[in-house]
């Protein structure tokens, strides 16, 4: 049977709030949930901030967070505690965390994401593009043939 | 809400998009932390225990490694609450519990066997692609086939 304490614990989430926002820094960010006085623990990074706390306060406040900056704040789930010794860099001898390289390659894409969101909220369709057709067999087999031809 | 599987399970944007659009996003991380933070650690630091793989075996067979056994034991309940599924099908880079290829073919294969309602895409890369991409999956979170889990 599950005591109270693991209960407690499993109802604890963290989430990543990745910023891409030309308003807000990882600084300005963490001080507006300061201000939301929620139930969290909460730490800031260089990519924009981490919150732990009950699921439903940690949910209405990215709710809250959210509305700050609709396009430029994207959020995720983590899933290990903040400051974690497993996932910690400062005791695992430095280097970036495991989880850090998908946040990185994706960070390239979140300004594209912004705009693309925007349009979206705005009501611009996308604009259909053609792919190009493919190469046709005989076509292929002719420009195999010239290459070997003028060889 | 429907619970709609992503794919790479750890992506953020992917994530972020099916959260914003009023929907639950199946992800690794739910999984892990489920793991790491339960009390009384079996198997530290990362508490996976040889029950794993075991339950792992309902997706793969024992010849099977038993990384690929062990991950699917993380992404198999995922699968099985599953309503819909977004996956980016060329995903420029996986890490960490995506960073193995034969499971990876494993999880799109078993999205296609469930036969959920699903969209596939590739990662944006420019402007056009990345207004078709959010576009493409806003549609898809409100369309009719996925709201019908509601």
């Amino acid at each position: 049977m599950e005591d109270a304490d693991d209960v407690s614990k499993k109802d604890v989430i963290t989430k990543l709030i990745v910023l891409s926002s030309r308003h807000m820094m990882p600084g300005d960010l963490l001080y507006k949930i300061y201000a939301l006085r929620k139930d969290v623990i909460v730490k800031e990074t260089c990519f924009g901030a981490e919150v732990s706390g009950k699921k439903e306060d940690v949910n209405s406040l990215i709710r809250d967070i959210r509305i700050l900056d609709p396009y430029g704040i994207f959020i995720k789930e983590r899933g290990f505690p903040i400051g974690d010794l497993r996932r910690c860099r400062a005791t695992s001898g430095g280097g970036a965390r495991p989880g850090f390289h998908q946040i990185e390659v994706e960070a390239a894409a979140l300004p594209l994401m912004s705009r693309a969101l925007l349009e979206y909220d705005m009501g611009v369709k996308p604009t259909t593009h053609e792919k190009p057709a493919k190469l046709d067999v005989d076509v292929f087999k002719k420009i195999i043939a010239d290459c070997l031809h003028s060889l | 809400m429907s619970k709609i599987l992503i794919y790479p399970t750890n992506s953020l944007v992917l994530a972020d998009l099916v959260d914003r659009f009023g929907h639950e996003p199946l992800t690794i991380p739910q999984e892990i932390r489920k793991k790491v933070t339960s009390v009384g650690l079996d198997s530290p630091p990362l508490n996976i225990t040889p029950e794993d793989p075991k339950i792992g075996l309902k997706y793969a067979a024992v010849e099977v490694p038993s990384g690929v056994r062990g991950r699917m034991s993380l992404i198999g309940p995922l699968l099985e609450k599953a309503d819909a599924a977004v996956v980016v099908n060329d995903p420029e880079a996986t890490f960490g519990c995506m960073g193995c290829a034969r499971t990876n073919e494993l999880v799109n294969f078993l999205i296609r066997a469930k036969k959920i309602p699903m969209l596939e895409l590739p990662y944006p890369t420019n402007e056009d692609d990345a207004r078709d991409f959010v576009y493409k999956i806003a549609e898809f979170l409100q369309s009719s086939e996925v709201l019908k889990h509601e």
